[in-house]
């Protein structure tokens, strides 16, 4: 794919899009940023607060970081991107390791 | 083709770390070993989780009276924002500048060494403070064991963050060493996805009980 472009006769309109559209992603990178943050602050608001009560808190942070790990993945890790099934494939189903095995030790698992 | 040929911004490739075999072979195999990672820190998480608070007698701390928010906020913004400052790095590793690439693995790197600032100082006063030590009870070592794995993970990535942009300092970019730059990268990330967990289920939920 990439030698079709070194042939290209129009190399320097290709390389000025190529700018323009990495520039664009470098945006919503930025702004995925912004929204990390934001939801950093309000999940640390919430529990400093105080008021709420456990059984409300404690999903509602846990959805937060799972919104954050979201965007950490599919825009920080380009996984968003095209050629990620495979990638993605190993990571979902370490997600379901993963939750079965805090799932067991917090449930049927006592000390 | 080539790994070590010479590039011009021009010619340089939109996915320079996935155009050589070996890319491709260092990017698979470096999501397959995060997924491993992730079930290494979810049996952590599970352990943290059961012993939880468990301690010997009233005498010792529990995770409410421990933890300090301030602090832990603190940590967390760092290293998020070390976080955005290695897509700036892969960002500019992409436009071929080679140069804004170095600078922004720099400024991560300096980010990455406060944080780990942060987390000995934090460990240093919970030692000193409330002696909670590593064998003082059963959640003591599973906080530390938890926690301090991310930190070595942290450790890890700023020394080998370091070592590539020491050794390749002179090269420029190619596609040899392009994979490098994006799969450390990667890793950097999965740190940072590692942290939000910890902040959220250690520090946050720590603190409501």
């Amino acid at each position: 794919m990439e030698n079709e472009q070194v042939k290209n006769p129009n190399l320097r309109a290709h390389h000025d899009y190529r700018r323009k559209k990495s520039a664009k992603e470098m945006q919503v990178q930025v702004i995925t940023f912004a929204l990390m943050i934001f939801l950093t602050i309000v999940a640390f608001i919430a529990v400093g607060i105080g008021d709420f009560s456990v059984k409300f808190i404690i999903p509602f942070i846990l959805l937060l970081a799972v919104i954050q790990v979201g965007f950490q993945l599919y825009y920080f890790m380009h996984a968003s991107q095209k050629g990620h099934e495979l990638p993605m494939f190993f990571m979902y189903s370490a997600v379901i390791i993963a939750f079965v095995t805090v799932l067991a030790f917090v449930t049927i698992i006592w000390w | 083709m080539n790994a070590e040929e010479r590039y011009t911004p021009l010619n340089w490739p939109d996915h320079p770390e996935t155009q050589t075999l070996e890319g491709k072979n260092k990017f698979l195999g470096f999501w397959l070993f995060l997924a491993g990672e992730t079930v290494l820190f979810a049996s952590l998480f599970a352990t943290y989780l059961a012993l939880k608070d468990s301690v010997p007698d009233s005498s010792h701390p529990l995770a409410k009276d421990l933890f300090n928010l301030p602090l832990v906020f603190a940590m967390t913004m760092i290293l998020l924002t070390s976080s955005i400052t290695s897509v700036y790095a892969i960002y500019h590793m992409r436009n071929y500048h080679f140069k804004k690439m170095q600078a922004w693995f720099v400024i991560t790197v300096l980010l990455g060494a406060g944080f780990l600032a942060l987390e000995i100082y934090e460990f240093t006063h919970y030692v000193h403070e409330y002696h909670f030590t590593f064998g003082s009870s059963a959640f003591s070592s599973a906080y530390y064991t938890l926690v301090g794995t991310h930190g070595a993970h942290v450790t890890f990535g700023l020394c080998w963050i370091i070592a590539l942009l020491v050794r390749n300092a002179k090269r420029g970019l190619n596609l040899y060493n392009a994979p490098k730059y994006y799969v450390a990268s990667l890793y950097w990330h999965f740190i940072d996805v590692v942290w939000v967990f910890i902040f959220t289920v250690v520090y946050l939920i720590g603190k409501v009980g």
